[in-house]
């Protein structure tokens, strides 16, 4: 009865996603207030009916309902509660609903968190997230039916979840990687409604600007995790495959980017509008991209969803109705006369239009590289796959070029600045990094790399520019404290990202430069070292997991004699399925990680096939992530928002009305 | 007017991009063909993991057989086993070759498990699977009795693999080879 009972829940929310994308639209042509009004009410009554639905799906998982097909084929009675609970987002079906229900959230959030704006443009911005829900209720409910019963002939015990992914990390990276790429839909619509409503001004990329920062921010934690699992689930310690689908998730990331900087510019300066109309669509269209790459079986990728044509064709018609229609919207209401507000070459704007460039740029070789396969194979010039070297041989250099005008942004000064000041600020700040970058990589024994020399100038130019900068802030205050607590929360915000980019660029390069790997065949006894870690092979015992049984190997890791740390990674075999399973053992550290995997029983005398690897600086990476995802989180916290909101309160109640009538 | 169409741009690009995933829905990438197919096998000299006699193509050829790459290390090729066992009892000639393995390892394999193949071609290096284009083990060639490649089957045959496509093709060099 609960699955039928979510199922119609299901139905209700696309009727009302339905009425929301239509009603207050014809009352935002009309001006009927009452119609437009009702935007709001009906966009929670979706969020209402789709989180009773997931609610419903996730009772059936916790409750082992096998009689429902997704929980026969992705549960099982002796998985751990929790990940019976994340299994409702590891598969097709359920990870559609958790869209929806991400979707009605944020939907709502805009409804709510926006009192400050005019009716007519809440209820268009609604209106367009509203369609956005019915194409992905619709999805679930017509093709991926997530209450799909097995009747007669209920199984007895289910197929249990992919060992893959239970895991801790694979709870919550979906949910975050969710939002981020629902969290773009609301810039989206703040760029339709602006369309629609034929005046594009600064007022709408400050709306949308908090929002973006925001899921910005959830895609960046969400790519972390995703990396941070791979690295330690998949078992060979990489941590970034340029696979498809990982692609699929750094496309909207990356024209994000460029989104969050161009809407800095049109909010501060009027400038950059049709552009940054363009980076929104193409961010929400790029998300959806990545919804018909994972779900329709068009390229093959390690962690693809099970794929079906029929799927396929359905998002490709809901991408080509979106982008297709929001294009057209853009080529017909876009101003098509460039902004009179003036710049020289030597000013802010010219280095956010250089970050523009670089991210735009850095998406278009991501996406070509994605769908070359599926380019070549359309052409009948048959089949291709394009791996690491050639996404390394155009992000590295494109990153490179970003960094020395990145360092100077900070400090550079909008419409009009000279060369001469920003040698005066840097030209010291610059020797000394340089400096530091010559020498730092000799602390490392053995060759002097030149790429770390590179990357620890990189990431000191951008620290150094962004403290010089601070310096200049505070500088006049009365005291230290007192001119740093003036700076803005968004201010800060911007400080941090730009310093996890910092964090990110040494994590990869040192990691790469640096990581020693050892695969080798070790008996009970036997030891190996590396980097001055002694790896002793102590024996291998078997596990019994709730689900699964396991050989676990056991290591003790010496340095200098001294015991460092013991590790067991262990080779797993889930009972359900009968896949096999590797789990690497880490000894995690700020400057260096130490892990251990088990590959194949070699031979006769208990020996293995094992991996060790030491990898110094890997957390940087993603310590830098996430503090590119505090930064877009504490941009939103700026006073600048909030007090617009209680001007606006009283200012825009009658400007809404006003705009209704006219 | 021209300024209003350049924004028709992103418009155009994106309907052709929109062609190509639309005409991408009609192909499956999974479909690995062979650099191979209808060309004859590539020549090799290695060894027979039974005695360690070498073993060249003109050794291997000569009936319609199928080749199947596998290994000790394999899991798929554990639960492929018993299939090509049975394939074997039906009269098929299958040669194998022992991708990358060690031949203790892969000798014990066959005492424990049966031993389905006519012989076995030691590829250790993994040479023979370059010039293959073998991507991970099991795989399985059907060559006829030129030694033409036909054929080439990615992952584990079973009943259905074998019903729906390898049959009909079996069936088809067969034929081929008993026509004068």
């Amino acid at each position: 009865m609960i699955p039928e009972l979510g199922h119609f829940a299901l139905i209700l929310a696309l009727c009302l996603s339905v009425l929301l994308c239509t009603i207050p639209l014809w009352g935002s042509w009309q001006r009927n207030v009452t119609a437009m009004a009702l935007a709001p009410n009906l966009a929670i009554g979706v969020l209402v009916f789709t989180t009773l639905s997931f609610a419903c799906l996730t009772w059936a998982f916790l409750q082992d309902d096998f009689s429902v097909e997704v929980v026969a084929n992705n549960s099982n009675s002796l998985l751990p509660w929790y990940y019976k609970f994340s299994a409702v987002w590891g598969n097709h079906e359920g990870s559609l609903l958790l869209w929806a229900l991400i979707l009605a959230l944020w939907t709502c959030a805009v409804a709510v968190f926006s009192p400050q704006l005019p009716l007519v443009m809440l209820s268009r911005v609604l209106a367009v997230m509203g369609f956005v829900g019915v194409g992905f209720l619709a999805f679930s409910l017509f093709t991926s039916n997530p209450f799909a019963r097995l009747l007669p002939g209920i199984p007895a015990d289910g197929q249990d979840l992919n060992p893959l992914l239970q895991d801790f990390g694979l709870i919550i990276h979906p949910p975050l990687l969710y939002m981020g790429y629902v969290g773009f839909s609301v810039a989206f619509a703040f760029a339709i409604a602006a369309l629609l409503g034929g005046r594009l001004d600064a007022a709408w990329a400050r709306w949308s600007r908090p929002w973006t920062n925001v899921a910005w921010a959830f895609l960046t934690l969400g790519i972390m995790l995703g990396s941070w699992w791979a690295y330690y689930e998949l078992g060979w310690g990489g941590w970034w495959f340029w696979d498809p689908v990982e692609n699929a998730s750094f496309m909207p990331w990356l024209a994000g980017t460029a989104l969050v900087h161009s809407l800095a510019a049109t909010e501060k300066r009027g400038l950059f509008k049709s552009w940054t109309v363009l980076l929104a669509i193409f961010a929400f269209s790029l998300s959806l991209l990545g919804t018909f790459l994972v779900r329709s079986g068009v390229l093959t990728s390690v962690h693809a969803f099970a794929t079906d044509p029929a799927r396929g064709m359905f998002i490709l018609v809901f991408l080509g109705i979106v982008t297709g229609g929001s294009l057209v919207l853009y080529a017909l209401r876009a101003p098509a006369v460039a902004s009179r507000v003036s710049f020289t070459w030597i000013s802010r704007e010219s280095l956010l239009l250089v970050n523009n460039v670089v991210f735009l740029v850095a998406t278009l070789t991501v996406l070509f590289g994605t769908l070359f396969p599926l380019l070549m194979d359309a052409l009948g010039q048959g089949k291709y796959s394009v791996g690491p070297p050639y996404f390394n041989a155009v992000f590295i250099p494109l990153m490179a070029l970003l960094v020395p005008f990145m360092g100077v942004g900070p400090l550079s000064r909008w419409k009009r600045d000279s060369v001469r000041r920003w040698q005066a600020e840097l030209l010291v700040p610059g020797l000394v990094t340089l400096a530091c970058a010559l020498t730092l990589p000799l602390l490392h024994t053995g060759d002097y790399n030149l790429w770390v020399a590179l990357a620890v100038l990189f990431a000191g130019w951008l620290v150094v520019g962004l403290l010089r900068d601070l310096a200049n802030r505070v500088r006049n205050s009365a005291s230290l404290g007192a001119g740093l607590r003036r700076l803005t929360p968004s201010y800060w915000g911007m400080v941090i990202a730009h310093v996890g980019f910092a964090a990110t660029i040494i994590g990869v390069v040192l990691t790469s430069q640096y990581t020693i790997e050892h695969d080798l065949k070790m008996s009970p006894g036997e030891s190996d070292t590396l980097a001055g870690y002694e790896f002793r092979f102590i024996d291998v015992g078997a596990v019994q997991g709730p689900n699964f049984v396991a050989d676990e190997a056991r290591f003790v890791v010496y340095r200098d004699g001294r015991e460092v740390v013991r590790l067991a990674p262990q080779k797993r075999r889930y009972l359900a399925s009968g896949s096999v399973m590797t789990e690497a053992s880490i000894d995690a550290g700020l400057f260096r990680d130490l892990f251990v995997a088990m590959g194949e029983p070699v031979g006769v005398d208990g020996a293995w096939a094992i991996r060790l690897h030491y990898k110094p600086f890997v957390r940087w990476m993603w310590a830098g992530a996430l503090l590119m995802a505090l930064g877009g989180f504490m941009t939103v916290a700026d006073k600048r928002y909030r007090r617009q909101r209680t001007v606006a309160r009283e200012g825009l109640r009658e400007g809404g009305v006003r705009g209704a009538q006219a | 007017m021209a300024p209003r169409l350049k924004l028709f741009l992103p418009l155009v690009i994106f309907v052709v991009l929109a062609g190509f995933l639309y005409r991408g829905l009609s192909l499956d990438p999974m479909e690995l063909p062979s650099a191979l197919i209808d060309k004859p096998l590539p020549a090799f000299s290695l060894t027979a993991l039974a005695d360690g006699r070498a073993l060249t193509r003109d050794d291997v050829i000569g009936e319609p057989a199928l080749f199947n790459v596998w290994a000790t290390w394999c899991i798929s090729c554990r639960a492929e086993h018993p299939y090509l066992q049975r394939l074997a009892d039906t009269g098929i000639p299958i040669y194998g070759i022992n991708y990358k393995d060690e031949d203790q390892a892969a000798r014990r394999w066959l005492q424990e498990l049966g031993d389905p193949y006519r012989a076995n071609i030691v590829d250790r290096e993994g040479s023979l699977g370059v010039d293959l284009g073998v991507y991970g083990a099991p795989e399985t060639y059907l060559v006829d009795a030129d030694g033409v490649i036909r054929y080439r089957h990615v992952g584990v045959i079973d009943d259905r693999v074998w019903r729906d496509t390898l049959e009909p093709l079996w069936r088809e060099v067969l034929a081929m080879a008993q026509e004068p």
